[in-house]
């Protein structure tokens, strides 16, 4: 399957491991994304909140661009921010005629045109578990990531995409879960996987931000993840690089890596770490690597008949289609 | 009939009367032009307007009209025919003539309504008029045709719809089949611990009247039986039922609840237990079950898994186990039928945010009924899912899956109250607890129920006005730690709070059951989108519906609490009694039937039938129809490529008449003849 | 008065939805085209397709046939054997160059005046655009002499 492939400026410096473990594990799935060429910058989650026009002009630039360049009615984001600035420029535009006419006299002075609604604009995550398929994936793992204890995040732009249709459930999304557990890993429960990890807070508010940042880390320490994984260069960011800032602020001593899901699934595929981009997070993965197993862990066994003890019993949970 | 000879030789004579309707017609509809206008067709004698044709005076003016003018046909122009036809074919039949000879035209909901122009609602009138007058001069008389009705009754749903409807018409001497699916009646009403406002325990006013039920001799009881099959029409269906194998012998059970203390198997009480408490694998829902004989679930007994155990059978004194007992199939013959289905408590898993499944402290409602009874696994005591600790703080949640485009939009009308109901059961056991509201908006409308409200005021419950974000374990601060926060807007202080407590009650809405659609289909009745079932008329006929025979009672037809529940299954009763009463009843004749000569026996209609009136005669080769069965609804007149089916009072002459009469005005210039 | 074309379109309106939604439109006061004639038939079903040519060839520029939603029918399912056969009506229809906005079919409830007013506006545009039928000339040819078989009823 050929696909646009929208990188954005994290992907390229400090986001390098998801973007070289997403080409890594581009190749077992059938995969083929072909980079827009010339593209810019999305302005990331300011730009539209200081100037509204200008904003959706430099990335309808990016649409336009795609829908030109024979790559595919499909483009793919990786990072959260591109892909919702990426989707909301091509909903509004189709709402609002207004906008629309602003944006086309912008485009026009590049020599381009975009009509809404011919690029449909996805995120990574999307892609991999809606078109490939968790079938797909699982037939491709090779060395399980059994015992791994992970801690799945979506940050709280990908399952929120405002008014448009989202992939998943906005305010408890799964398919990451069950993603990972197609790996062999071990999904831990992590309720604030939705929630927000601070964004450019850090550069704003230090306080606001690292009080968001330390709930998450203490969410996923509480129910003992080995690491978390993440599907935004923010988040990423914000988690590995200021996990220091926030020991330091509350004497707490979290030590919990922060990785991509594409590096994972790499790993479980069987991809040297090397190729994956293993090594360029700040808090080391290796110890938490290390815990991979050969062997699977017992499952738990959920049966409708009665457990000796004094507690209520719990309601069955319906199994999620 | 055939349709051909319809076509009459001489004129017909023809009455047209235009209403008035007060200025609700003749403000739009130059009423004076079109009743002049009318008089050209050659087959009008007479062409009036007035004011009210549907008052007394503008009656007689038919009939008198009808006697001394000699009328043959009679066409009003006025209101909609569901309104005021059987008003006017009365008039003509008081007349002298067939009143299937009269025939109206709506020029008002069609016309003067619907809109302003009046030019434009005149030439309108004037064609529906006209097409009304080329109608009735074809129509022939007919003759309403009886229908006994048997006299008993079949009611699906044994809750307290179904008690009440079967208890109302048993006592009146009548034949009563009440069909359950599960293993006893009581239905909701007997998980539920107090009854709002006035808290009398729901078990000691419904159990009496489920005791009426099991010994009234008027009343067949069918429980762990589901409807399979309806066939038939208002006082004469055939239904099926499956009476699902209990694997006891219902004659010889003597109730004495031997075999359910024997058996080995706990499982969770996922029905009547709300999956709060424990059965065994052969049970009664509860001790007061009506019938008390207790139903074996094949799925969780030993015996079936792998053969082995028999305890039940080892130890009923009276041999009444049957492991092999097969389902029983009984054809039932009913004049009339009550649904009274109830309803589904709306899953709050779908709201995984609310956390009910995942946070051990959030419980349903249902739960909490259960709970809080002292029959119940707690016998009673308020406590955690530990089974043992007490909360120091509640919080009751309003509206969950109601009132929210992502679920129901509709109001469910119970949960302010039995929310309210809660907030004062905890403070009666744990009289220091902490209780809260999340509401939306209290809405009490009902006697006493704005007095309960205050009452809770003055007991101390924290109201907070706004919707309830999301319920998490995620503490943020030492004093979250270990308790659930519910994170939730205050709009009466306007700002966002998190408050810590121990317990949360999820107050989910009700919803249709959630095979309705498929119950309604069976039954050949409507239901809406949102699955409730569809009554005749919202206001004016509340438990009738649009099928004949078939009445709905109680939460099936929407949410809605006991007393009107109740209230809604003595008025279906009464409406069977009274159709019970008359004996038969007189439908229309709008029936189809099959010129048998002319037939060629194609059998094209012979499937299309949804009623299966159509036979086949093997012998003569023609089609034929069981006038019984037929509803008249012309799906087979329209498909007959030979136009052998006359559809009564709907035949081809007369809609093709009635056709050319409402495109007079633009109707082509008639063409020459091809060389 | 403005001279534009005011299109004539019959209604075959299911006697317990659709003719019910024309009533609540006019109980609502929902003002709405006065294009509309309709004639009440007991079922959508009963719309035999010799009726829907009657209609174009006596003169109407278009045809609205209108019943319960399905699933909802009075007669169980009358509305989907309308549906079939409106399918195939249309495809005749069109081979004859009758355009498609002439002949439509409508779900509307006894509920849904609305509905029913909205679609009767939308329908009355469409064709007042296309401009009057005039069967004889597209079906029949200039002079209108050569006569379609049409079905003795």
């Amino acid at each position: 399957m050929k696909y646009g492939y929208y990188p954005g400026c994290s992907l390229e410096r400090n986001a390098r491991a998801y973007h070289d473990s997403t080409m890594a594990i581009s190749k077992p799935l059938n995969l083929e994304f072909v980079e827009v060429d010339d593209w810019n910058c999305c302005g990331a989650t300011e730009y539209i909140a200081l100037n509204k026009i200008p904003a959706f002009a430099l990335i309808s630039r990016n649409l336009a661009l795609a829908a030109d360049q024979n790559i595919g009615e499909n483009l793919v984001a990786p990072c959260s921010a591109c892909y919702l600035n990426l989707k909301k420029a091509d909903h509004y535009l189709a709402e609002t005629p207004d906008l629309k006419q602003k944006v086309d006299t912008a485009l026009e002075a590049g020599g381009l045109q975009y009509q809404p609604g011919s690029i449909n604009v996805q995120h990574l995550l999307e892609t991999l578990v809606l078109d490939v398929g968790f079938e797909a994936i699982e037939e491709q793992v090779q060395k399980p990531l059994y015992n791994l204890k992970v801690a799945p995040y979506y940050g709280c732009l990908v399952p929120r995409p405002a008014a448009m249709d989202s992939f998943d459930d906005p305010e408890h999304p799964i398919s990451l879960d069950k993603l990972i557990e197609k790996l062999g890993a071990t999904v831990v429960d992590f309720p604030l996987k939705a929630q927000c990890c601070g964004g450019h807070m850090t550069q704003i508010s230090e306080d606001t931000a690292l009080e968001l940042i330390r709930h998450l880390l203490k969410n996923a320490a509480d129910n003992e993840a080995d690491m978390i994984a993440t599907i935004c260069p923010m988040c990423q960011l914000n988690l590995d690089a200021y996990q220091d800032a926030v020991n330091a602020r509350f004497g707490t001593d979290y030590h919990i890596p922060i990785v991509y899901f594409t590096q994972l699934m790499g790993l479980a595929f069987g991809i040297p770490a090397k190729k994956l981009g293993f090594g360029k997070e700040i808090v080391s993965s290796r110890a938490a690597l290390e815990k991979i197993s050969d062997e699977a862990p017992q499952p738990v066994k959920n049966s409708k008949k009665v457990q000796k003890t004094s507690s209520l019993p719990m309601p069955i949970m319906i199994e999620e289609g | 009939m055939n349709d051909k000879k319809q076509i009459p030789e001489q004129l017909e004579k023809v009455g047209v009367y235009i209403c008035h309707c007060g200025s609700n017609i003749a403000g739009t509809i130059d009423v004076e032009d079109v009743a002049k206008w009318a008089k050209n067709n050659p087959n009008v004698e007479i062409s009036r307007n007035y004011e009210f044709m549907c008052s007394n005076t503008g009656q007689e003016l038919i009939e008198k009209d009808i006697k001394e003018k000699g009328l043959t046909r009679i066409v009003v122009a006025s209101c909609s025919p569901l309104m005021h036809e059987k008003t006017f074919r009365e008039a003509t039949e008081r007349g002298g003539i067939n009143p299937f000879l009269f025939e109206m035209a709506n020029i008002r909901e069609h016309g003067s309504w619907a809109t302003n122009d009046k030019a434009a609602a005149t030439q309108k009138a004037k064609a529906l008029v006209n097409g009304a007058i080329e109608r009735v001069v074809h129509q022939v008389p007919l003759e309403k045709i009886p229908v006994d009705i048997n006299p008993a009754t079949l009611i699906v749903g044994g809750g307290i719809a179904g008690i009440t409807a079967a208890l109302e018409l048993a006592e009146a001497g009548n034949q009563v089949y009440l069909v359950e699916r599960e293993g006893t009646i009581g239905g909701h009403m007997a998980q539920i611990d107090k009854t709002f406002p006035t808290l009398d325990c729901s078990a000691c006013i419904l159990t009496p009247k489920m005791v009426d039920v099991g010994q009234n001799d008027n009343i067949t009881l069918l429980t762990f039986s589901e409807i399979e099959d309806v066939e038939g029409y208002i006082g004469n269906f055939t239904v099926k039922v499956r009476k699902k194998a209990r694997c006891l012998i219902e004659e010889l059970c003597t109730s004495c609840g031997i075999c359910e203390e024997k058996c080995p198997v706990k499982v969770i009480d996922e029905d009547y237990g709300a999956g709060l408490g424990y059965r065994k694998a052969i049970y009664r829902a509860f001790p007061q079950a009506v019938p008390g004989y207790p139903v074996l679930d094949k799925d969780n007994c030993t015996y079936f898994e792998n053969g082995k155990c028999r305890a039940c059978e080892k130890f009923c004194p009276t041999d009444a186990i049957k492991f092999d007992q097969e389902d029983e199939i009984l054809n039932i013959t009913v004049g009339n039928i009550i649904l009274a289905t109830g309803y589904d408590l709306f899953d709050a898993r779908r709201i995984p945010q609310y956390g009910y499944g995942r946070l051990p402290n959030v419980f349903s409602s249902l739960e909490f009924e259960r709970m809080v009874n002292a029959s119940g696994p707690t016998e009673g005591h308020i406590v955690l899912r530990d089974g043992v600790t007490e909360p120091e703080s509640v919080a009751i949640v309003h509206c969950v899956g109601s009132r929210d485009q992502n679920y129901n939009e509709y109001c469910s009308k119970v949960c302010c109250m039995y929310s309210l109901k809660f907030a004062h059961l905890v403070h009666e056991h744990i009289p220091e607890a902490v209780v809260y509201n999340f509401y939306m908006d209290m809405r009490t409308p009902g006697k006493g129920y704005e007095e309960f409200y205050h009452r809770l005021l003055k007991e101390g419950t924290h109201f907070v006005r706004g919707r309830v974000a999301e319920i998490t374990d995620v503490g943020r601060n030492p004093a979250e730690e270990g308790k659930l926060i519910i994170q939730s807007e205050n709009t009466l202080l306007g700002k966002q709070q998190r408050t810590p407590i121990d317990m949360v009650l999820l107050s989910s809405g009700m919803q249709a059951r959630h095979d309705s659609e498929e119950v309604s289909q069976l039954f050949k009745m409507g239901c809406g989108f949102d699955g409730f079932f569809t009554e005749r008329h919202p206001k004016l006929a509340p438990v009738s519906t649009m099928t004949d025979g078939i009445f709905i009672a109680g939460a099936c037809q929407g949410p809605k609490d006991i007393p009107e529940t109740v209230a809604q299954a003595g008025a279906a009763a009464s409406q069977v009694a009274k159709l019970i009463n008359q004996g038969t009843v007189m439908m229309e004749p709008v029936r189809a039937s099959i010129r048998e000569d002319e037939c060629s026996g194609c059998r094209i209609c012979n499937n299309l039938c949804p009623y299966n009136a159509i036979e086949f005669d093997d012998e003569k080769k023609v089609s034929r129809i069981i006038t019984a069965l037929c509803q008249g609804c012309g799906t087979c007149v329209a498909a007959c490529p030979s136009s052998v089916i006359d559809g009564a009072h709907f035949t081809n002459t007369q809609v093709m008449a009635e056709l050319k009469g409402l495109l007079w005005d633009v109707q082509p210039a008639p063409q020459k003849t091809p060389a | 008065m403005s001279e534009q074309f005011e299109p004539v379109i019959v209604g075959f309106l299911c006697n317990w939805c659709s003719y019910r939604a024309a009533d609540l439109a006019g109980t609502a006061r929902i003002k709405y085209a006065p294009n509309l004639r309709p004639i009440r038939v007991m079922c959508s079903g009963r719309v035999d397709p010799q009726f829907v040519l009657q209609a174009l060839r006596s003169g109407a520029d278009g045809v609205l046939i209108a019943g319960c939603h399905p699933g909802e029918c009075h007669y169980v399912n009358g509305n989907i054997k309308a549906l079939r056969r409106f399918l195939l009506l249309k495809k005749t229809l069109s081979q004859w160059g009758i355009e498609d906005e002439r002949v439509q079919l409508l779900w509307a409830s006894a509920s849904e005046g609305i509905v029913l007013a909205e679609r009767v506006n939308k329908m009355t545009e469409e064709i007042r655009a296309l401009g009057p039928l005039r069967w004889h000339d597209k079906v029949l040819g200039d002079n209108g002499a050569i006569p379609i078989p049409v079905k003795e009823i």
